[in-house]
């Protein structure tokens, strides 16, 4: 790709990053600055920044990606993704806030008072941000070499220095000004470019996005195949191709039937019952995953301490579901013109490069084109930034508090280079991984440990330090064992792979049963203030007491 | 009683400012409200008793517009599955199934969040108002 506007694009977002974390960090004086920015941010920038900080590698590339290749089934992930922070609204915001918790393993302590609850919770914080981490390098590394030709590492370790060195140097204040910033980019980096490809594709008389005989090249392309496939041609002979073959086709061909992709009625219709039970399972696992994951991520959590009182929090919560909701609808309109402009995806496989390839192959290779491919790339790479910021601001609080034992701006920026360095090795040793699988993967073990904890311990009073870490290890165990099955594990087929693959479904159930009953059990460990402690996390402030 | 008659009683979105109940009292009650604010900080029987309906309000609240979801969005796969017509149904050229999930689902989400926050906040106004006016 010749587009010399990708690079200073994003430079110039790295740079933006880099110097609004230095003004942050004129402001960052205390201790508290640094973690909760003295809790004194205002609801529309604290929105903004965690809208920024969610929209990660996996909506603003994955989403598109899915869409292309599998079609109307995997609208499901942008739906469950903004459906969460409803859960999150309707059952933690407000008295998560009131807790006065700055971490989840403070808010063990707080509810249940038990050391051994806020270890076991801290292992599952570190697990799930590095789980999440790894996806966000991966995909920036996958990013510069698409777009830049860069090596796969030089993106994964430009992305882990600049957001470890923005993170140890500002804290949140700075993190929060800089998420806010990229919410904004994101949007318009997805926006702007799509009002363009709307008006080209009108332009174009409205090429159908599933036409009767198929899709078809719009002109001549030569493709590379970069993953194994089956391809079966218009004439119906079938070709395996291999990583490194070359096809070519011509101005009009159609493109050929991939095997593991969805085309024709498959694409644009849902999974009808009796095809495809699994499908219809995989579907409900997807939407418990996305809805009760999302309050158990730890950067998602961190960012309510932020707010200065609990009905501030559920205001925020809010906005943050308007502005997510907004930016989800443009991911599904990039996959569907996709079909249309960059089928060849379809048969090299890389689908999540949909979203940057379509502004150059939709509107040619001028000047207009290319910016708006330049902004898109520097809108993926806001992405990437926002979100890795956020984890690994939250990973390094619980580091430094719980792990390193000290509450100081120099113990926090110690934790900061530990926290950013595990993933950044990870993700230069694994790059097979399917970026948006991961993240799937780790909104189910957030939804099977965290969610539980958080909803019952909220919500009920019965709940105990036994039951609690009972819950945990069974629906937490249970769903990182998926996700060590699926990563190192060998190829699974059928039911088996199904409830490996989408493990929330039977997980989440299995934590909620098993901390009710061990809490029953063992009921003489409900904790004596229990009483106190539902009156701080519910009354409104407005009584003062 | 006669100036807080003359405030005009609906106005939920936003908490009155807390002073102008005071002032329109005279000592006594506030002293009622102060020893009520006790009872829940003490965790008397009347304090506990209020705190549990609080979260029980909020907790039902939660669980009916979880229900109102559940039956809206989670509904829909099962409908697709068991009815594939309506997948085939077509609004202005797209297919329903893409229009409900790529764009309707999203203000609907947004709506039912907006009615959490409306109901919960005037839980917690219905709440005060029985803290700060223990004789009702």
């Amino acid at each position: 790709m010749g587009n010399g506007f990708v690079v200073p694009a994003i430079v110039a977002v790295t740079l933006v990053t880099l110097v609004i974390g230095f003004y942050g960090l004129r402001l960052a004086r205390t201790t508290s600055d640094f973690l909760v920015a003295s809790r004194a941010i205002s609801p529309t920038w604290n929105a903004a920044a965690i809208g920024g900080e969610y929209l990660s590698a996996a909506s603003f590339l994955g989403i598109a990606g899915l869409v292309l290749k599998y079609g109307v089934d995997v609208l499901w992930y942008p739906v469950g993704f903004a459906a969460g922070y409803l859960a999150l609204l309707l059952f933690v915001a407000a008295p998560l806030r009131r807790s006065g918790a700055f971490t989840l393993p403070d808010f063990c302590e707080l509810r249940l008072g038990s050391r051994r609850l806020r270890t076991l919770a801290t292992v599952f914080v570190i697990f799930i941000g590095w789980l999440y981490l790894v996806p966000q390098l991966q995909g920036a590394g996958l990013t510069l070499a698409t777009v830049a030709g860069a090596p796969y590492p030089v993106g994964a370790l430009l992305v882990a220095a600049v957001v470890t060195a923005n993170v140890a140097l500002g804290g949140m204040r700075a993190v929060t000004f800089v998420q806010a910033f990229q919410y904004w980019l994101k949007l318009t980096a997805l926006a702007v470019p799509a009002i363009f490809l709307m008006l080209q594709w009108q332009a174009d008389a409205r090429p159908a996005v599933t036409p009767p005989d198929g899709p078809a090249f719009r002109s001549a392309t030569t493709v590379v195949v970069e993953n194994r496939a089956a391809l079966t041609f218009a004439d119906g002979t079938i070709r395996q191709v291999r990583p490194g073959d070359e096809l070519t086709f011509a101005a009009g061909d159609p493109v050929p039937a991939v095997s593991g992709v969805a085309d024709g009625a498959d694409w644009l219709l849902p999974s009808a019952a009796g095809d495809d039970d699994r499908g219809l399972f995989a579907t409900y696992s997807l939407i418990l995953a996305t809805f009760l994951g999302t309050m158990g991520l730890p950067h998602v959590l961190v960012r309510f301490y932020t707010n200065p009182d609990g009905a501030a929090a559920r205001r925020t919560t809010l906005v943050v579901l308007g502005l997510v909701g907004v930016f989800y609808l443009l991911p599904t309109l990039y996959g569907v013109l996709g079909r249309i402009y960059t089928p060849q995806l379809l048969v090299t496989g890389q689908t999540d490069a949909v979203v940057l390839l379509l502004p150059g192959a939709a509107l040619g290779d001028g000047t207009t084109g290319r910016l708006l491919a330049a902004l898109v790339a520097a809108g993926a790479f806001a992405a990437f930034l926002s979100t890795s910021s956020g984890l690994l601001t939250s990973v390094a609080g619980v580091v430094s508090t719980d792990v390193l034992g000290r509450g100081s701006v120099r113990g926090f920026r110690l934790a900061t280079v530990i926290a950013g360095g595990v993933p950044t090795v990870l993700a230069l040793n694994v790059s097979g991984l399917d970026v948006s699988q991961v993240v799937g993967l780790a909104f189910a073990v957030a939804a099977s440990s965290f969610c539980p904890l958080l909803v019952l311990g909220i919500w009920w009073r019965g709940l105990t330090d036994l039951g609690a870490a009972a819950g945990v290890l069974a629906g937490g165990g249970a769903a990182i064992g998926a996700v060590l099955v699926t990563v190192l594990g060998p190829p699974l087929s059928g039911w088996p792979a199904t409830l490996v693959a989408q493990p929330a479904a039977w997980t989440v159930p299995l934590a909620f049963t098993v901390m009710v009953a061990a809490s029953m059990a063992t009921r003489h460990r409900a904790p004596a203030d229990v009483g106190a402690t539902m009156l701080r996390l519910h009354a409104p402030e407005a009584l003062r007491l | 009683m006669t100036a807080d008659d003359r405030v005009p009683a609906p106005r939920a979105p936003q908490p009155r400012p807390r002073t102008r109940v005071v002032l329109a009292e005279v000592s006594r009650p506030d002293d009622r409200a102060a020893r009520t604010r006790a009872e829940l900080t003490q965790q008397t029987r009347v304090g506990d008793a209020l705190v549990r309906g609080l979260v029980r309000a909020q907790l039902s609240l939660a669980l009916r517009l979880s229900l109102v979801v559940l039956v809206g969005l989670g509904g829909l796969p099962w409908l697709f599955a068991i009815a594939p017509t309506v997948g085939r149904v077509t609004l202005l050229g797209v297919n329903l199934p893409w229009l409900l999930l790529g764009v309707v689902s999203f203000p609907f989400l947004i709506g039912v969040g907006w009615a959490y926050v409306r109901l919960a906040e005037r839980n917690e106004q219905d709440f005060t108002d029985l803290v700060q006016r223990p004789e009702r």
